[in-house]
């Protein structure tokens, strides 16, 4: 029997809860599960919808520390892949995110969006950032410094997830709970090398050097 | 009754609590029968683009449960009118789409950004690489923006997009779409996805769409609303975007002032 898992009754208060803050208010008794809506590729034509002048600047230009991470990325036959877009998402220099859902409270640095957008039609995307902090990692200890990243491009019917470590930060990535569960060639292809004006990270979609992609 | 009952996540799971009290969401996954996979194999770019590795297990920790805050200053008022460019309207059938952003628990999820991207009423896409020999209509542009309301609710103005070759295989061609891009409010919850229209004939054909699971499929439809259908200017079309959510779990306490 089917029913559309969208016909959800009309909801008439705002939503409000936020981290650390009771979520029982106005709200339905109980789970009541909708299916998610299912992705899709976002197909050759992304820059129509989705540049932005200021997207690769997770950091404003002149933010004092602020550093470009440039990468290609390639396909299963070593091709660079002209029509991608990376997404990155981090936290600031003292750890902190940009965002009310961190249940240790926003925070806010100057200059700092912590998020950019790139696409990678010279061949490249390059992103203007700050060397993220270290955060907890919930288990006790602090994770090193790392950038969540998607990739986005046609002939992927979802984004894929993966995280840009940083090559420098030897003993921090050491003790980091994601590093750790990863073999040492896996780890490798985590690492954004020291270049020029800041790092190079390159994404292997496939491949002998396929980089680590992660399940969230 | 698929809306109705609890999904494969049994009650009671929670998200991370560790020593030092850092509580955090836990963003359900859809389940593999219901969720679009990386790759498929009558789309033939994804042949050499999605990885072939399956992807490691990431827990959830603050970076994945945070997101980055997108709203109003990223839209223009003239945004969620697609029709009106350059001085003058759009050629094509004038249509209202509209509905709600929730997450899977039923949450409206307000002030958040919806970027949409389209063909015009030819198939046509205003972009370099599109040779599709349709022609391009000065006064489209095929791009919206929009924010939801307190209720999650957005809505644009638009005309409907036509359908277009594609190549993918002998006389290929999508069904009529809408790109749609979607953040929340957690790197989680990020979503880019196409909105189709109801009983498209060529839905048969298509791989894009048929990578939905087929018990999925039916989410990524709009319907057609007469309630909305504007007298004497556009139809509209009801579509609802479903994010995921956080587990039920509620927080134990209203003081965790010991958060890490
Ligand atoms: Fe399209």
């Amino acid at each position: 029997m089917t029913t559309n898992p969208l016909d959800v009754p009309d909801v008439t208060e705002p939503y409000q809860p936020l981290p650390g803050r009771s979520r029982t208010t106005g709200f339905l008794e109980g789970p009541l599960r909708l299916g998610t809506s299912p992705s899709a590729t976002v197909g050759p034509y992304l820059a129509i919808g989705l540049s932005w002048p200021d997207g690769e600047l997770a950091a404003a230009e002149g933010t004092p520390g602020a550093f470009w991470i440039r990468g290609r990325i390639f396909d299963g036959a070593g091709a660079v892949v002209p029509d991608a877009m990376v997404e990155t998402w981090q936290a600031d220099p003292d750890g902190g995110f940009p965002s009310p859902m961190d249940p240790r409270g926003a925070a806010s640095y100057e200059g700092f969006r912590g998020y950019a957008r790139a696409q990678t039609s010279t061949g490249e995307y390059a992103v203007h950032t700050l060397k993220p902090g270290r955060v907890p990692d919930g288990e006790g200890g602090l994770q090193a410094p790392h950038i969540d990243v998607s990739v986005f491009a046609r002939g992927l019917l979802d984004r894929v997830v993966t995280r840009i470590y940083f090559a420098d930060e030897a003993e921090a990535n050491a003790e980091d709970v994601v590093l750790r569960g990863l073999d040492e060639g896996q780890r490798a292809t985590l690492l954004a090398d020291k270049s020029d004006d800041g790092y190079r990270f390159d994404i292997y979609l496939q491949g002998d050097r396929e980089t680590v992609f992660f399940a969230v | 009754m698929e809306s109705l009952t609890r999904g494969p996540y049994g009650p009671g799971m929670t998200g991370t609590t560790s020593p030092s009290g850092l509580h955090l969401p836990r963003y359900l996954r859809e389940p593999d029968a219901t969720r679009t996979p990386v790759g498929f194999p009558d789309y033939k770019s994804t042949g050499l683009r999605a990885p072939l590795r399956t992807p490691v297990d990431l827990p959830q920790r603050l970076t994945e449960i945070t997101g980055p805050v997108l709203g109003e200053d990223r839209v223009l008022p003239t945004d969620a009118d697609l029709t009106l460019r350059n001085g003058g309207e759009a050629v094509g059938q004038r249509i209202l789409v509209h509905g709600r952003v929730l997450d899977s628990d039923g949450r409206p999820v307000p002030d958040a950004l919806v970027e949409v991207w389209q063909a015009n009423a030819g198939g046509r896409y205003r972009h370099v690489v599109d040779v599709f020999p349709a022609p391009l209509d000065p006064h489209f542009d095929g791009l919206g923006r929009v924010v939801t309301d307190s209720l999650g609710r957005y809505e644009f103005m638009t005309i409907k997009p036509g359908a277009y070759p594609w190549g993918n295989h002998h006389n290929a061609w999508r069904p009529a779409h809408i790109h749609f891009s979607l953040f929340g409010r957690a790197f989680t919850q990020r979503l880019v996805t196409q909105m189709y229209f109801p009983d498209d004939p060529l839905f048969g054909q298509d791989p894009i769409f048929n990578s939905i699971p087929a018990a999925a499929r039916h989410r990524a439809i709009s319907q057609f609303s007469l309630e909305r259908t504007v007298d004497n200017w556009a139809l509209a079309f009801e579509w609802n975007i479903v994010l995921r959510g956080t587990d039920q779990t509620p927080f134990e306490t209203e003081d965790d002032g010991d958060v890490a």
